[in-house]
């Protein structure tokens, strides 16, 4: 136990400072969300003026938004690295060293997860600089770290099931705009109870990326809202759970010995 | 000579993107995409109090779909020339071209080429959707020509980034600035109804004259068209120095 603990300790180390080496990983994760989120709270603060709008508060509507947007790029940049690493034989030298494969996996999350958090504690930090106060306290900041946690492990291992299975960076990065479609086609700028087109209603509520948003979405402007929370953290232990063992089980083909 | 070199580099450029979904289908489904979330989901902003664009919403976000569709073709061409110095194609080109602005030149009338083709698509899926047109219609021809010039000043932006870095690693440079611009414009709501910085920004955007006009055009009651031209027509000359002297720079790295 104490010999996988120090492999998974050394990969998502790894992970992490390799992360943190390249700007780009970095610095678009944490600025392009906040200007999405800056671009949008500017333009579409005549949106809390209608009727049933949940909020005077725009940016505190919007603040949901960068934490699942910041899971969809810890996405490609586990999916990317894991990729890279497939292509130039790092992992295949792995499979000859007695590293235990879930190991590798465990690793490569490590280091999603530790980035994911960073991004929500700027994510929040920025949000309460602007006068963003969470309904649901401070608990709920707990909570609403937990559940970044999660979404990012799920979309961490999706992204590395994504680079097992191809291995190749680029077709990882080819699936980015698809994530964004699921972003756009939800909730994310008006409550679903407000879009008038009933077809794109429909769109958004069939949207599981719906609920990841209106689950963050109600600790910050909400309180304790059961329903939005169950669901949210229902979907997204669902998404983990799937994309792991599609990723252990690709690990496992791409690492046969 | 400058017009052979213009058109060889022009047919390459659409060739590649037209035999290359992985290239022709981003440009293509950003704008329809953009057009699906906002003129769909935002729908309902139609009935914010003050709110007077009066073709209703679908139309109002058309105008913005248009000149996105315009300002990223052109970066995405700018892609292209990155991808070209990157691969060593570029520094060929520039060896056996006796004037090398045609290769600007080449480049340019590719990106208008290919906007045109999905500013066709976008606007055949405006029109199926219902989407109205003000006046006799001939006003949307405005907006066209708007978008045209900002094709081109987008493009002359991207290729001036490309031939300095010389990197497809330039892409966030040459793409980053051109959404800020377009989304620091009036997107959602008319000016009248931005508030706080977002308006102080927007009423400096050049952009905002563009939009507003294209959205006037839209309506058959142009407005603001003269300082709409003038905005678009100094964004292109001022970028065409940029894109010059980028090949200069380009010519005495070799």
């Amino acid at each position: 136990m104490s010999a996988f603990a120090d492999q998974v300790f050394l990969l998502a180390r790894r992970s992490v400072v390799r992360t943190i080496r390249q700007p780009a990983n970095v610095v678009f994760p944490l600025v392009f969300p906040m200007l999405l989120l800056a671009v949008n709270s500017g333009g579409l603060k005549a949106e809390t003026r209608l009727p049933g709008f949940p909020t005077k508060s725009f940016v505190a509507f919007a603040l949901a938004v960068p934490f699942i947007q910041g899971a969809l790029f810890a996405t490609m940049n586990a999916g990317t690295d894991l990729a890279r690493d497939i292509q130039t034989g790092f992992l295949s030298r792995l499979s000859l060293t007695p590293m235990r494969g879930i190991a590798v996996l465990a690793g490569q999350l490590g280091g999603v997860v530790t980035m994911g958090v960073i991004q929500a504690t700027v994510y929040l930090s920025v949000g309460l600089a602007v006068g963003v106060r969470p309904a649901s306290g401070a608990l709920g900041v707990l909570v609403l770290f937990g559940f970044a946690l999660l979404v990012s492990l799920g979309f961490g291992a999706l992204g590395a099931f994504a680079a097992l299975r191809t291995g190749s960076g680029e077709a990882v990065q080819s699936i980015f705009p698809a994530f964004f479609v699921f972003l756009f086609i939800s909730s994310m700028n008006i409550p679903r109870n407000l879009i008038a087109a009933g077809w794109f209603r429909d769109l958004a509520t069939a949207n599981p990326v719906s609920y990841l948003i209106e689950c963050v979405r109600s600790l910050l402007i909400t309180g304790w809202d059961g329903q939005a929370l169950a669901l949210g953290f229902g979907i997204a232990a669902a998404i983990t759970v799937v994309a792991l063992a599609l990723a252990s089980w690709a690990l496992r083909v791409r690492m046969a010995r | 000579m400058s017009f052979a070199v213009a058109r060889a580099v022009a047919w390459r450029t659409l060739h590649n993107v037209f035999t290359h979904p992985s290239l022709l289908i981003p440009s293509l489904i950003f704008p329809l995409f953009f057009f699906t979330a906002f003129a769909g989901g935002l729908s309902r902003v139609r009935d914010v109090p003050g709110f007077d664009f009066p073709l209703g919403y679908t139309a109002f976000q058309f105008a913005f779909v248009v000149l996105q569709s315009a300002a990223f073709g052109g970066v995405f061409t700018g892609f292209g020339i990155a991808r070209d110095f990157e691969s060593g194609f570029a520094r060929r080109l520039m060896l056996a071209a006796p004037n090398r602005a045609g290769i600007v030149l080449g480049y340019g009338a590719a990106a208008l080429i290919r906007w045109l083709f999905t500013v066709a698509v976008v606007t055949g899926v405006a029109f199926a959707v219902g989407m109205k047109v003000g006046g006799s219609g001939v006003d949307l021809f405005g907006l066209y020509a708007l978008a045209l010039l900002l094709n081109v000043a987008a493009l002359l932006w991207a290729s001036g980034v490309a031939m300095r870095l010389r990197t497809m690693q330039a892409g966030p440079v040459m793409q980053m600035p051109v959404f800020l611009t377009l989304f620091f414009a009036p997107v959602y709501v008319p000016l009248s109804l931005l508030k706080g910085w977002i308006h102080a920004v927007a009423v400096v955007n050049p952009l905002t004259r563009v939009l507003e006009a294209g959205r006037g055009f839209l309506a058959g009651s142009p407005t603001d068209v003269g300082a709409a031209f003038a905005a678009a027509l100094a964004l292109a000359a001022l970028f065409s120095l940029w894109a010059v002297r980028g090949l200069r720079n380009a010519e005495s790295a070799g």
